[in-house]
């Protein structure tokens, strides 16, 4: 492997790796889970998916750590 | 028998050298693989090497008298120690009691709503569960105990995380995930019965109150009188609140992208604050006491609770995340780059004497209770029920995320501690002493910290102390009590070598106290938030009309007790005459300790039912330290005829003197200062009768329950039913060359489910 392909590489793997866990593709995910698991079942816009994600956050708050 | 459990007959186990490969559906690749690895001349040499390399760094920290260690090895012998105990101790908790079956759909696949329960890939899960296990406490705590030397605190902060934190952590999230997620609350009302588990929930939600009022005074020492401070730090709620409206109105879900801008602003928000705590105006408007830097605060919690998530808190959150793992990762590189040399001595006096002048009473049992969440923290258990648990893939990636999770966070705490450590010792006690003993100024905390000998360094002028000050941009740092301020003058040293010369220790010194205070803030909002939930569940069985999360007045009303609760310890704690973070922090620490007893006590009740007896004391032992050290601590501060130790002693001291008469005694002036400590002092020790009441009701509970089970001899125990799993996924971080090949094998397998999110063709990031 090229050095500019490893280069590539990594730097995908970061993206991947920041999207992941900052929540950036959790809509995405959350598409591709109702085509997978309810295809038919109708899909929300990303605005309408992020506000029921803080109404449901609003329902169950999570905790942090001391 | 268990054997509802039990999907395929029998639990292959594969030969040296060899691998099992298990299946659920013919139709399907594997969903399971089993390896066991050969030992090649070159893997004995390699951990031979770690481990000669761990004792070496060990030797040096323990051994070496009066020449200059540098902290370097204190990183060298703890990750040597981790790698070893995560090998050998984790794998043998793995293979004995935990029998993770990767033939097991987890809660994740079987409840798979694409939200809250969601397979989702293991290196990202571990980066959410350090993110939310990760707190303040552990950078806090061996701050604190580094009066007693360096040498305890190290030994308990790596011995302790692995023999008792992350056994712990892996235990708790592996029950919990067999149970569906389920709380560390509602496990233990199963699993100990009524009384145990009323007892848990109790002891959560004081500890909760006391865990925020601790917290939140450790920013109001941190801020009070710091212009600079608080400017940058009252600047993050607008930053805050611009991210949220960013995120719902203009972007939704560019999550990464508002928090790069939020980054770029917090960093201009620390900049600033330099600018206006010089302007004569800046200086004026910004310098707050500590009793109206507490109003704020609790003025902040109330709105935190009550305001909509997506305005306030989430985007806090993702700014306090991007902070954490930016700064940890960045002391970190200081240390290696920098190699600061150690100044504190192996041991100080006060680790025997048990008067030392940061937080009373001798090693035992206060090193253990001060240091608390960097060597176990029973808050985890918390995340590691609940959150976590249904979010994992496979069963068998419990152990890198439980287990390897809590060393990272270990790993923290050791940094902290080296911060601490590599400081000026007279410095240290000069910030850390309350002001009851330094005066307040320099020119007395001079004289006092000289007073110390040979443990203070010998000797500090008051010009030498101003100019420590001046060189972070501070007014003074003379009992600067809490941990916060001194991190930060450590993180300060040793980020301004890294580009020697360059001017910027004010600089670091406030973007460490903002990002302290950013992690501390979010533990206060998301904190009150849970406990008022909690509250509200409570008060349903009163009203059913709050067990509605939307009824506003329940909200409010709610949130109203619950500030109301934590602010008063937090004004108790600000306006106490004799200091504050002393006579708090060891309730703190004692409160936390208590909750990993009450998860350990779990842990070994769920062992005992499960038929697992003879491996009970995998959790057994650490239950069995953690009682001791928390009874021990709570007797001495119950019992202890010392004042400066024993809160009811200090109480007697303070009634007889004002039944007496006496206008003044010690560092209380006036008959008002006087008639405080009395009324602190019976506070503090009535809570801490109530910990230790706790704490024994939970232990006796949990070993009854234990022993009729064992005698009983009938196993069972309260997992839920076992599905097949229809997905693969690596069990570590890193994953093998057969377990590519397995990812491979499933991706070519046309209609097999993703081992992410429950779709197919999510290819990127696998398999590198």
């Amino acid at each position: 492997m090229t050095a500019t392909a490893m280069l590539a590489r990594s730097a995908r793997a970061v993206r991947w790796y920041v999207r992941e866990v900052m929540g950036d593709a959790k809509y995405e995910r959350y598409v591709r889970h109702l085509q997978a698991a309810h295809p038919g079942a109708p899909v929300p816009t990303e605005r309408e998916f992020w506000r029921q994600h803080y109404a449901e956050q609003e329902a169950s708050p999570g905790t942090r750590c001391c | 028998m268990t054997s509802r459990n039990t999907l395929v007959l029998g639990d292959p186990q594969p030969e040296r050298g060899g691998a099992v490969e298990l299946r659920t559906d013919p139709a399907l690749p594997p969903v399971g693989l089993r390896e066991r690895g050969r030992w090649t001349p070159l893997k004995i040499a390699l951990w031979v090497a770690v481990a000669v390399l761990g004792g070496i760094g060990w030797s040096i920290i323990g051994l070496v008298r009066g020449d200059e260690v540098n902290a370097l090895w204190f990183v060298v012998a703890a990750v040597c120690t981790y790698l070893i105990a995560y090998r050998f101790y984790s794998k043998f908790i793995e293979r004995t009691v935990v029998r993770p079956d990767d033939r097991r759909a987890t809660p994740a696949e079987v409840q798979n709503n694409g939200k809250d329960f969601e397979p989702t890939d293991r290196r990202v899960l571990f980066g959410h569960h350090f993110a939310a296990i990760a707190g303040a406490g552990p950078l806090v705590g061996p701050v604190l105990a580094a009066q007693m030397g360096y040498l305890p605190g190290t030994l308990w902060i790596v011995v302790g995380v692995v023999i008792a934190g992350a056994v712990q952590d892996y235990l708790v999230l592996f029950f919990s995930m067999r149970r569906g997620g389920r709380s560390l609350g509602q496990m233990a009302r199963e699993e100990l019965g009524v009384i145990g588990g009323t007892a848990a929930l109790v002891a959560t939600m004081v500890i909760m109150v006391i865990i925020i009022a601790v917290l939140a005074l450790i920013v109001v020492n941190a801020l009070a009188e710091s212009p600079w401070g608080i400017f940058s730090i009252a600047l993050t709620i607008p930053i805050a609140l611009f991210m949220g409206v960013y995120l719902r109105f203009l972007r939704p879900g560019k999550v990464t992208e508002v928090s790069l801008i939020g980054m770029v602003l917090l960093i201009l928000a620390i900049v600033a604050g330099g600018w206006v705590s010089e302007t004569e105006w800046g200086a004026a408007a910004f310098t707050l006491d500590k009793v109206t830097i507490a109003w704020a605060l609790i003025a902040y919690g109330f709105l935190a609770s009550v305001l909509p998530v997506w305005l306030l808190l989430a985007p806090r959150d993702y700014l306090s995340t991007f902070m954490k793992i930016g700064t940890i990762l960045l002391l970190a590189v200081g240390i290696v780059i920098v190699q600061p040399v150690v100044q504190m001595p192996a041991f100080t006096e006060f680790a025997f004497t048990g008067q030392g002048p940061v937080f009373a009473g001798a090693l035992f049992p206060f090193l253990f209770i001060t240091i608390a969440c960097g060597a176990l923290s029973g808050f985890h258990a918390l995340i590691s029920s609940g959150t976590t648990p249904k979010l994992i893939q496979k069963e068998s990636q419990t152990r890198i995320i439980g287990y390897g999770g809590m060393l990272m966070e270990s790993f923290v705490a050791v940094m902290a501690l080296v911060a601490a450590i590599t400081l000026d010792k007279s410095l240290y006690f000069a910030m850390n002493a309350s002001a009851a003993l330094t005066g307040g100024t320099a020119e007395t905390a001079a004289q006092y910290v000289t007073s110390l000998g040979a443990t203070g360094g010998d000797g500090v002028t008051a010009d030498a102390l101003n100019q420590a000050a001046a060189d972070v941009g501070e007014e003074s740092l003379v009992s600067r009590t809490g941990g916060a301020p001194t991190l930060a003058v450590g993180m300060a040293n040793i980020l301004d070598q890294i580009w020697a010369g360059s001017g910027l220790k004010a600089f670091w010194y406030h973007f460490a106290i903002m990002f302290e205070a950013l992690f501390i803030l979010t533990t206060v909002d998301a904190g009150t938030r849970v406990a008022r939930f909690m509250l509200s569940d409570t008060l349903g069985n009163v009203d059913r009309r709050f067990r509605n999360p939307s009824w506003r007045p329940g909200a409010w009303i709610a949130s109203i007790i619950v500030v109301a609760a934590w602010g008063g310890v937090l004004l108790m704690g600000v306006t106490d005459p004799l200091g504050g973070i002393n006579t708090l922090f060891p309730l703190f620490g004692i409160a936390n300790q208590l909750l990993a007893a009450v998860a350990l006590s779990v842990c070994v009740a769920i062992l005992c039912k499960k038929g697992l007896a003879r491996w009970a004391w995998i959790p057994g032992v650490p239950l069995a330290i953690d009682a001791v050290v928390t009874l021990t601590a709570s007797a001495q501060k119950i019992f202890s005829p010392v004042p400066a130790l024993g809160y009811w002693a200090q109480n007697a001291t303070y009634s007889q003197a004002l039944a007496a008469g006496e206008t003044s005694l010690g560092a209380a002036t006036t008959v008002t200062a006087m008639e405080a400590v009395v009324r602190n002092t019976a506070i503090q020790g009535t809570l801490s009768i109530l910990f230790a009441g706790l704490v024994i009701i939970v232990i006796a509970t949990a070993v009854v329950v234990s022993i009729r089970s064992i005698r009983s001899g009938s196993a069972s125990d309260n997992e839920e039913e076992a599905v097949p799993s229809r997905i693969f996924a690596p069990r570590s971080l890193v994953a093998s060359k057969r377990e590519r090949e397995l990812e491979a094998q499933w991706a070519a397998t046309p209609g097999a489910p993703s081992a992410i999110g429950g779709a197919h063709g999510n290819r990127h990031g696998s398999g590198h």
